[in-house]
């Protein structure tokens, strides 16, 4: 939690610098979001394969649970498609990319300003900001109406580290491995389907 | 576009094979990283005055997206945890 406000927090006072124009010469016009994000993907790419923990917890997963993540996904962007019914000056693409941050606020919202412009990675910022926060709200809700795995899915890739604990408390310890895998499995499915849903 | 992916999987790929060596630091490099481009995004967002003046709208479109997405998700959850849990028995 502390760590979204920090992150809501850089945004806020990127705000006020825009709003004022305290930064001498047009960001917009230059590539070094362009740079910074390439060397934040190359970081990421480093922090995954450097993890002997990752691979280790794969093993004493149910093989059934796999299907999880794809549950997950699939549910996330029909849902995000259907909803574009009733925006009509969205996209159904638009609608699904930010759906497809799966609660990974930074990374998709930075994809989608890259791609979509400012405005679409704005709502991919607040869209995803709330999901996590519906997710630590709303955990026990979700497990009376639908089930064990409805948090983890709810948390989408927020579900190996912000969410984790929360979701052990309410869907139970025998969760943890699976809410781990899913978790992997969606955040690193969130750049290659942003990307794809931005492309079409 | 692909650049960015092609970036992160050469990542991984540096990152396994020097796993020998523990990269503690790698996480704060991604937390600075993180926090300049939401940086970034900000000085974007503020400089655009129809995007500061349509913020209501746009978090009201934000909130719909995100009910939506939570909502799909604990359907399509509730889906599985049905055919592995309520009508088998099984265990997790």
């Amino acid at each position: 939690m502390k760590g979204s406000l920090i992150i809501v927090g850089f945004f806020a006072l990127g705000c006020l610098f825009g709003v004022f124009h305290w930064i001498p010469f047009d960001i917009a016009k230059t590539d070094i979001s362009f740079y910074a994000l390439c060397a934040l993907m190359f970081s990421v790419g480093v922090s995954i394969g450097n993890d002997p923990q990752t691979l280790k917890n794969f093993r004493s997963l149910n093989p059934r649970l796999v299907f999880l993540p794809i549950m997950t996904i699939l549910g996330t962007v029909s849902a995000a498609a259907l909803v574009s019914l009733l925006l009509p000056h969205r996209s159904a693409a638009d609608c699904m990319a930010v759906g497809a941050g799966f609660g990974y606020y930074s990374l998709s919202s930075i994809f989608i300003t890259e791609y979509k412009g400012p405005e679409l990675g704005t709502i991919a910022l607040l869209s995803n900001i709330m999901r996590e926060i519906i997710t630590l709200l709303c955990a026990p809700l979700l497990v009376r109406w639908f089930g064990n795995l409805a948090p983890i899915s709810a948390g989408g890739a927020t579900t190996m580290d912000t969410t984790l604990p929360i979701i052990t408390r309410y869907a139970g310890q025998q969760f943890v491995v699976v809410s781990i895998f899913h978790g992997f499995v969606v955040d690193f499915s969130v750049p290659f389907l942003v990307t794809f849903f931005c492309s079409i | 576009m692909f650049t960015v992916i092609g970036l992160m999987l050469g990542g991984m790929c540096v990152g396994f094979l020097l796993r020998r060596q523990r990269f503690t630091w790698i996480h704060t490099v991604i937390t600075a990283l993180i926090w300049i481009l939401l940086f970034l995004l900000g000085v974007e967002v503020g400089g655009n005055r129809q995007i500061i003046e349509g913020l209501a709208t746009l978090g009201v479109e934000a909130f719909g997206i995100t009910l939506a997405a939570v909502l799909g998700s604990c359907i399509a959850a509730w889906a599985l945890w049905y055919l592995l849990y309520k009508r088998k028995g099984g265990r997790a």
